[in-house]
């Protein structure tokens, strides 16, 4: 039996046997060991891609120094993000207020590196000493001659959703500036890819060989420039719904553009994504096009997922990972692969979406929200997973049990998007999974000498 | 290039770090807390920092790294987080069955000025802690210091709590490590145990952040200092801190609340400081160095010899954490190389600054606190580059911008293994640090040896 602390029983059920709706949403229980972070670090991380702007943590140290180059967004152009700036407030500017080193740090930051625009995040103590970040803002603003964005995302004040819609509105703002270049009529913007291990790119290819302009990508491989047109693209298309879809709601009131949700991973969700697209334009041309992509890429990828499918088919898999939508396609690609979901959860999903894992899962799979590490291991060894996706908090914990792991998460080398993404996944399950190292496993092997 | 904005020249910054060569407080409270056998680490604050430390830990580790968190929300923010706290206690006795929380503050508790030691004594008034199991606290705000403080600051707090002077000596001595791996824990305890010491040890990684793979997670890995022997800490006879930023503070508690009589010496990191550290266990417990011990520092001595002619005259920079900077320095001159930059993010005190200085000589460049950033050392090596760097994993753009060999150090390393099994610490970690260097040496000077001058014997 895996012991669940009483507080959190609502928050963990199985399939088929309890009935009540899981409870989601609302704060880790004091004292867990829960694998969330906070609203700045949602702000952070979708933000962060955006290439030519300048990213200015305003507080201690330990904000700007853990989300350093910690996230593959990749970029094929500058790559200012990709350095830690930091007010490192001091003692002395925690009494007297920091917004005096704010000032002289974005003046010193712009004059150096001349950004496209400025991002300055507020991280939980700013929150409490009060600095006017805002004021401090407007007045580089009006000096320098460019953006200077205040991203309001003190980790206290929420989770990391909370975050999320900080930073969309922060990206927000850099929208209906650029009002001259012309927009194609099958335009379209990409909402929340990152372009992690460069996916963005796979993506973006997709669109142009279907007869479709990708106006700007919010936030992978982003530009301030390009965003500064989105507001004039014809569709918002949302993956990653968790942290974006709030921005895509704004440009819909204020700019009247309407928007889709899509996952970009697994083979139905891919195909499903393009094809709504296609349909949203009601193109013959366009729809065409994307037929015969999706014939070419699927037809191509079968087969080489049946070679990997063969020593994984019966294998059963636990996933938990950030955002539920990435949940979702999850039982659905490793189902491609033969295997079978038997705990599934997420940090940050909301009751519907758990309805729909319910839906897609089969009897008996432990269905969990906001677990924690002990829980974790307990339902996969219950469950007899031999694979684990997360993120890495979660990677060592399946290693130290001898299964699987496959990062689904910031740190990924891999590009697991699109239909080379499928591939690249299947590959990495597979891999991770008939390793001959996990025969060393003590408990792999006792178990083992029960079976002879 | 990542870099390539780093201008060359320098110019004074007041109000900016830069790709940090620190970073704050509680994630070496946390680190140290796991050197104790059964503790949970909790971080009180939001879940963010909690998470961010577990992060750091799980990537320069490889290994699951548990602490709890208070989850602060803005209620919390407002009202103060005791709440938070105490049913964080409730919690983790329920769940986790630690024997000691070890608390962390953030600074968003610092801030708002919760008082963790009324908190704590509320808590044990109202029954909440279980018997024979204790809550402890080690304030990391980190406005103040860097992860070596914090380390510091939680290994003072292990005094505080438990070091018990009964009045009746026993026959150990104690040892307190700074900030360093566990194989380097290892390695020290590998001395004391050769050198027949009876010795306590504490904080005591090695077997927490290097466990091996049984096939089970466990919430508590085997290694670990028990409590009962940083209790009877305060009964040893003699104790020896090493690392003095890591150090100071708890063995000067150490000495002052049990009497014990302790001495600060550095990391034995290098051939002179590991002399000098058994020469210290040997004079105080009156033991001889063993021919095994002799041995080692033979090989190491013996290996330099051999090969000190392809490091003497190198130029090295080094950047990372203040106690093992000591080492690195001081063996790298033993080994005839020049230091020509050593900088720490850590605000070690003008002491620190002198020393290091006068170790590395007059024409070495020293910095440290937060002006100590990547971005200034960058711009260092710019004005004059050196053959080796020594620092953490973030140098390696730098290192890969000019085309120096990086060899990796201190805190954090997320892009190599092997730190948490092999020394560098001892004689054999010198062997191990020795062989690394001259490994970068020898393949620079076949990658760059001309055809007819490509050999193979060196
Ligand atoms: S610097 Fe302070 S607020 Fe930031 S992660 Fe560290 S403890 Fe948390
Ligand atoms: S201090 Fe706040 S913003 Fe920074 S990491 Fe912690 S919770 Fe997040």
């Amino acid at each position: 039996m895996v012991e669940v602390l009483e507080a959190r029983k609502q928050q963990v059920l199985e399939k088929g046997k309890d009935t009540y709706a899981l409870e989601c949403e609302k704060a880790s229980t004091a004292g867990s060991v829960s694998q969330r972070a906070c609203v700045f670090c949602g702000s952070r991380v979708v933000l962060y891609p955006i290439a030519d702007a300048l990213h200015l943590i305003h507080g201690p140290i330990g904000c700007a120094a853990y989300t350093w180059e910690l996230r593959g967004s990749l970029s094929s152009g500058p790559e200012l993000h990709r350095l830690s700036f930091s007010t490192d407030l001091k003692e002395n500017d925690v009494i007297y207020g920091g917004e005096k080193k704010l000032y002289a740090a974005l003046t010193e930051l712009i004059n150096e590196y001349k950004p496209k625009a400025a991002f300055v995040y507020c991280t939980c103590i700013i929150g409490l000493i009060g600095d006017d970040v805002d004021a401090v803002c407007a007045k580089v603003e009006k000096e320098h001659g460019i953006q200077v964005i205040p991203v309001h995302s003190e980790g206290f004040k929420g989770t990391k959703k909370d975050g999320y819609k900080a930073a969309c509105e922060g990206a927000f703002k850099l929208t209906g500036k650029d009002n001259t270049t012309p927009v194609s009529d099958f335009s379209i913007n990409i909402l929340g890819e990152f372009n992690l291990a460069g996916e963005t790119w796979i993506i973006k290819d997709y669109y142009k060989r279907m007869g479709i302009e990708v106006t700007s990508c919010i936030t992978g491989d982003g530009r301030v420039g390009e965003i500064g047109k989105a507001h004039r693209a014809r569709l918002n298309v949302v993956q990653c719904s968790g942290s974006m879809t709030y921005l895509a709601k704004m440009m819909e009131k204020e700019y009247g553009i309407p928007f889709i949700r899509v996952s970009y991973f697994g083979i139905e969700d891919m195909s499903k994504a393009l094809y709504d697209v296609a349909d949203f334009f009601n193109n013959e041309k366009i729809m065409e096009n994307t037929k015969e992509l999706v014939r070419s890429e699927v037809s191509d990828l079968l087969p080489r997922l049946a070679e990997f499918r063969k020593d994984l088919e019966g294998k059963k898999a636990g996933v938990y990972v950030g955002g539920s939508f990435k949940a979702f396609s999850m039982v659905k690609a490793l189902r491609h692969l033969g295997m079978e979901t038997v705990v599934v959860g997420s940090q940050t999903g909301s009751p519907e979406d758990y309805e729909y894992l319910k839906e897609i899962t089969n009897e008996g799979t432990i269905i969990l929200d906001d677990t924690n590490p002990l829980e974790l291991s307990g339902f996969i060894l219950e469950k007899g997973a031999d694979l684990l996706i997360g993120g890495v908090k979660e990677r060592p914990i399946a290693y130290k049990m001898g299964i699987g792991f496959c990062d689904h998460n910031h740190e990924r080398k891999e590009a697991l998007a699109g239909f080379e993404g499928m591939l690249n996944f299947a590959r990495e399950v597979h891999n991770s999974v008939t390793s001959p190292v996990w025969k060393y496993s003590p408990a792999r092997m006792k178990a083992q000498e029960k079976k002879i | 290039m990542l870099l390539r904005h780093t201008p060359k020249e320098v110019v004074e910054r007041s109000a900016l770090t830069i790709n940090p060569a620190k970073t704050c407080q509680p994630v070496g409270a946390m680190y140290a807390a796991l050197g104790i056998h059964k503790c949970l680490p909790h971080s009180h604050g939001s879940q963010g920092c909690c998470a961010y430390h577990r992060s750091a830990l799980t990537r320069h580790y490889a290994e699951p790294i548990m602490a709890s968190t208070s989850s602060f929300t803005e209620g919390a923010s407002v009202f103060g987080g005791q709440s938070n706290m105490l049913e964080s206690i409730n919690n983790i006795f329920a769940l986790y069955d630690p024997d000691i929380i070890a608390v962390n503050t953030t600074c968003l508790s610092e801030v708002i000025g919760d008082d963790l030691n009324q908190i704590i004594n509320r808590a044990i008034a109202d029954n909440k802690i279980p018997k024979g199991k204790t809550v402890m606290y080690a304030s990391t705000p980190s406005f103040k210091g860097s992860h070596v403080t914090g380390y510091a600051n939680m290994l003072t707090a292990m005094v505080q709590n438990f070091a018990t002077n009964t009045g009746k000596k026993n026959k150990s001595i104690t040892l307190l490590p700074s900030f360093v791996e566990p194989s380097d824990m290892s390695e020290i305890k590998h001395i004391a145990a050769e050198m027949g010491i009876d010795y306590i040890m504490y904080p005591d990684t090695s077997g927490v952040v290097n466990a091996p793979m049984d096939g089970k997670f466990h919430m508590y890995p085997k290694g670990g200092t028990p409590r009962e022997k940083i209790i009877a800490s305060g009964d040893s006879r003699y104790a020896l801190a090493l690392g003095r930023v890591g150090t100071f503070q708890a063995a000067q508690l150490l000495d002052s609340k049990c009497k014990v009589k302790t001495e600060i010496l550095d990391l034995p990191i290098g051939i002179s400081a590991t002399d000098a550290f058994i020469d210290k266990l040997r004079t105080t417990s009156g033991v001889t160095v063993p021919e095994s011990i002799t041995v080692e520092r033979g090989q190491l001595v013996d290996v330099l010899c051999d090969k000190a002619q392809y490091v003497y005259g190198k130029k090295i920079s080094l950047m990372g954490d203040p106690d093992i900077l000591f080492g690195l320095v001081q063996f790298c001159k033993d080994a005839g190389m020049e230091v020509i930059h050593v900088i720490t993010g850590t605000p070690a005190g003008a002491k620190w600054d002198r020393r290091i200085k006068e170790l590395a000589g007059p024409n070495a460049i020293v910095k440290s606190g937060a002006q100590a950033d990547l971005f200034y050392f960058h711009q260092l090596l710019q004005n004059t580059k050196p053959d080796l760097i020594f620092g953490n994993t973030y140098c390696k753009y730098i290192a890969r911008d000019m085309d120096i060999p990086l060899i990796r150090t201190g805190f954090p390393i997320y892009d190599r293994i092997g730190h948490s099994y092999f020394p560098i610490t001892g004689y054999r970690g010198g062997l191990h640090l020795l062989v690394k260097i001259l490994d970068v040496f020898m393949d620079r000077q076949d990658r760059d040896a001309s055809e007819e001058k490509f050999e193979l014997v060196m």
